[in-house]
């Protein structure tokens, strides 16, 4: 396998030959993505060399000496954490060389198509129906919560293909067009009175088969593979004592004397040991991954950061007193990213609701720590050998 | 502020292992449960085992005064499995509070002393109320003159197995930590009926006993100080072993009892309130680690990390050992179910070295977090 050094050596031998400062952005992207230095993990041919993921910083770190440009990873977090892992797992050869390279030069934004109005925690009981019709299949339905639907040239979508099996079994995954016509997208907008979400209309859409991934009615073992890659709500880097929420209101705190009572400083020392206790969790997650030896603490971080989220915004509302009846701004806007301490504390407290319900509810958090840290018996299933066109709904 | 480590190392789990293999052998729940009614309620047969075959009772004392040359990192771990089993052996008065307070005073009569207590031949405590957090004031309960201690102390800590004591006291120069031999006249140790049947409380009146100076004025505060807030970040360890345990025999027990037809561990109402304690007990592992490595490392910041530990774990041991009780139903309330013990241990430990407020109190000082 090849090594830091050959690959540092690699990075410098691109450079000597394409200058980031003379060639156009994307050129310099396509040219990095066919020298395998893109994602060094993939196989040659694919943007990578087979390399070991762990040296995937090496390579950043070379072009970001050389101030070359990047993909704008953040532009097109759906593609590379989800979709790209997707395609080279499930798809063939020839989806593999559509799609690979402009997704990671970000020419091709991403977004996922899998909740439903009727299907949120119980995604598999999802009812948007794709019907084959000669070579291609007839998609009608309805998405929600996709993030970037609006700006995304793909997606990745699950339909019901066969309504007369278990709803597990009767599902199937497609590449799906997001400019293809009867595809409709409307912004979603939020409590907080922006739109980070769309909502997904399909009215006889047409998805040529050549562009399903996996077989037919294996669409959730595909999905499945799909969340797996769903990157940790953790961040790469150390994060220090008083990032994040808490440090806005215990600057609030130390700067603003008037507002202080003994009962708030109760509840702030309380929310601040629960704030640095967890950030501790989670450097303790990534110290056991460094070591190569993941750990579930991962489940226990998201349950304590929504919890807390919550309780960080509402205790702040109440601290401000009469500026806590305030809002900064309601105008419906599409924010291209979430940041919880750009805002006022009233949009705080109203996003940070949403930490409990997004990317897996608390509760069913809890099953799955139950079922797979503990290994407690699930509940028992009412609907596992029902067709799913059987299931109350 | 450099990141602490808070993983285990080789030598910490290879320690565990060795510890928790003897208790399983000779210290299991129904042993320790017929002993707290006894006439000897600490096991120091036990104590003495862990001491000669295993060197822990000197774990931190440096290896010329026969210790392990240890650091507070294994002390840690050895707390987490003697919490684990609610051990009855002096480990908090002697291996911790006693032994750190010697380590730091430089006379003779203390190295001596605490080569003792690391071979196991001796057991030491410290005269503090085991409800004293660090921070607090200098005590003043006990007073000396030419040497004489006089005063009281209540609920000290394994005060009726010591053989030897440190007295905080005012002398004539101020503040300062007397050696006491127990067997000295003038001594009186009178036994509480603890809540904690696994660790047991005494009060100790001092009437004109003898002592030996071994710290004085500004040095004499420093020594409790440090002594106070090792055994506080210690004890978090002790709290997370005894949480986890509460955790694993409740998911145990949860697996194997039916109601309904079902296994009760597969109602959601069970399994979200074992999902939640998981998520504290793996939150209370990673603050107690904080704190070890904190002791663990010179010239850091530690009152900090110990005080998110204590604030953090001493709730949520209580936590474990209360849902323990609840999931174990009507068994857990019956005498002849541990879960009673650790309950007792969990509690008492919460009020150990400062209760959760007292630590959040140190927080906002030392943070900058001030009171209205």
């Amino acid at each position: 396998m090849i090594t830091a050094d050959e690959l540092r050596d690699r990075v410098r031998e691109f450079l000597s030959h394409h200058d980031p400062g003379e060639l156009d952005r994307l050129e310099f992207l396509r040219a990095r993505f066919d020298a395998g230095l893109a994602w060094v993990h993939y196989p040659p041919g694919f943007g990578g060399l087979d390399a070991a993921r762990a040296l995937q910083p090496v390579v950043d770190e070379e072009f970001a000496a050389a101030d070359a440009p990047d993909n704008d990873p953040r532009s097109n977090g759906i593609g590379l954490g989800m979709a790209a892992p997707t395609i080279l797992q499930h798809g063939s050869d020839e989806q593999r060389h559509r799609f690979l390279r402009p997704l990671w030069t970000g020419e091709e934004v991403w977004c996922q198509l899998f909740s439903e109005p009727g299907a949120g925690s119980d995604l598999a009981a999802l009812s948007t129906r794709a019907v084959r019709d000669g070579d291609d299949w007839v998609v009608d339905g309805q998405k929600v919560w996709t993030s970037l639907a609006h700006t995304a040239r793909w997606a990745l979508l699950v339909a019901r293909t066969d309504p007369g099996v278990p709803k597990h079994r009767g599902l199937t995954y497609f590449v799906c067009d997001m400019t293809a016509p009867g595809v409709e997208v409307r912004p979603l907008r939020q409590i907080t009175g922006e739109a980070e979400f769309n909502e997904v209309f399909f009215s006889g859409v047409r998805i040529p088969d050549s562009q399903r991934l996996g077989e037919v009615g294996q669409g959730w073992q595909v999905a499945m593979s799909t969340l797996m890659n769903e990157r940790v709500a953790i961040g790469g880097g150390n994060t220090a004592r008083e990032d994040g929420m808490i440090g806005v209101v215990a600057d609030t705190w130390r700067q603003r004397p008037e507002l202080r009572t003994p009962g708030m400083h109760d509840r702030l020392l309380r929310l601040w040991v629960e704030a640095e206790a967890t950030r501790l969790t989670g450097e303790r997650l990534r110290q056991q991954l460094a070591a190569g030896a993941p750990g579930p603490e991962g489940s226990a971080v998201k349950l304590a950061f929504a919890r807390l989220n919550q309780s960080i915004s509402g205790f702040e509302t109440e601290l401000l007193a009469d500026e806590g009846l305030e809002y900064d701004d309601w105008t419906m806007r599409r924010p291209e990213v979430t940041d919880m301490t750009a805002r006022g504390p009233g949009y705080r407290y109203l996003r940070a609701k949403g930490n409990s319900i997004e990317g897996g509810t608390s509760e069913v958090l809890r099953n799955v720590i139950a079922e797979r840290v503990l290994g407690l018996p699930a509940e028992p299933r009412v609907d596992k050998d029902v067709a799913w066109k059987e299931l109350p709904r | 502020m450099s990141t602490p480590d808070l993983l285990y190392g080789e030598a910490e789990e290879d320690l565990r292992k060795n510890v928790r293999r003897l208790l399983q052998e000779r210290c299991d729940p129904s042993a320790v449960l017929a002993r707290c009614e006894s006439d000897e309620p600490y096991d120091l047969a036990l104590w003495a085992t862990l001491a000669g075959e295993l060197g822990v009772a000197g774990l931190v004392v440096p290896e010329e005064l026969g210790g392990a040359g240890a650091s507070a990192r294994e002390l840690a771990v050895l707390a987490e499995e003697l919490g684990r089993g609610v051990a009855p052996v002096p480990f908090l008065g002697s291996a911790v509070l006693a032994t750190t307070a010697l380590l730091e005073c430089p006379s003779s009569e203390a190295r001596e002393a605490v080569a003792a207590l690391a071979g196991g031949s001796r057991i030491g405590t410290v005269a503090v109320p085991m409800t004293t957090a660090p921070g607090s004031v200098f005590p003043t309960s006990v007073s000396a003159r030419g040497g004489a201690l006089t005063g009281t102390v209540r609920t000290v800590v394994d005060l009726e197995v010591a053989d030897l004591v440190v007295v905080p006291a005012t002398d004539e120069d101020g503040p300062a930590l007397y050696l006491l031999d127990l067997s000295s006249s003038g001594v009186r140790r009178t036994p509480v009926t603890p809540l904690d049947l696994t660790r047991r409380i005494g009060t100790l009146g001092l009437d004109g006993a003898s002592g030996r100076r071994i710290a004085s004025s500004d040095s004499a505060e420093e020594v409790l100080q440090h002594t106070l807030t090792t055994a506080a970040g210690i004890l978090a360890s002790e709290q997370t072993g005894l949480a986890q345990l509460c955790l694993d025999s409740t998911v145990e027990y949860v697996l194997t009892r039916y109601q309904f037809g079902r296994q009760i561990g597969s109602f959601q109402a069970v399994k979200h309130r074992l999902a939640d304690l998981w998520a504290g007990v793996s939150t209370a592992r990673a603050t107690a680690r904080g704190a070890a490595d904190a002791l663990a490392t010179s010239g850091g910041d530690v009152d900090i990390p110990v005080a998110l530990a204590q604030a953090y774990c001493c709730d949520t041991v209580v936590l474990a050992a209360e849902e323990h009780l609840q999931l174990h139903g009507g068994i857990g309330m019956t005498w002849e179910h541990p879960a009673h013990l650790y309950l007792g241990r969990a509690k008492s430990t919460q009020l150990a070295l400062g209760t959760a407020e007292r630590h959040r109190a140190t927080i906002a000082a030392r943070g900058g977090l001030p009171a209205a």
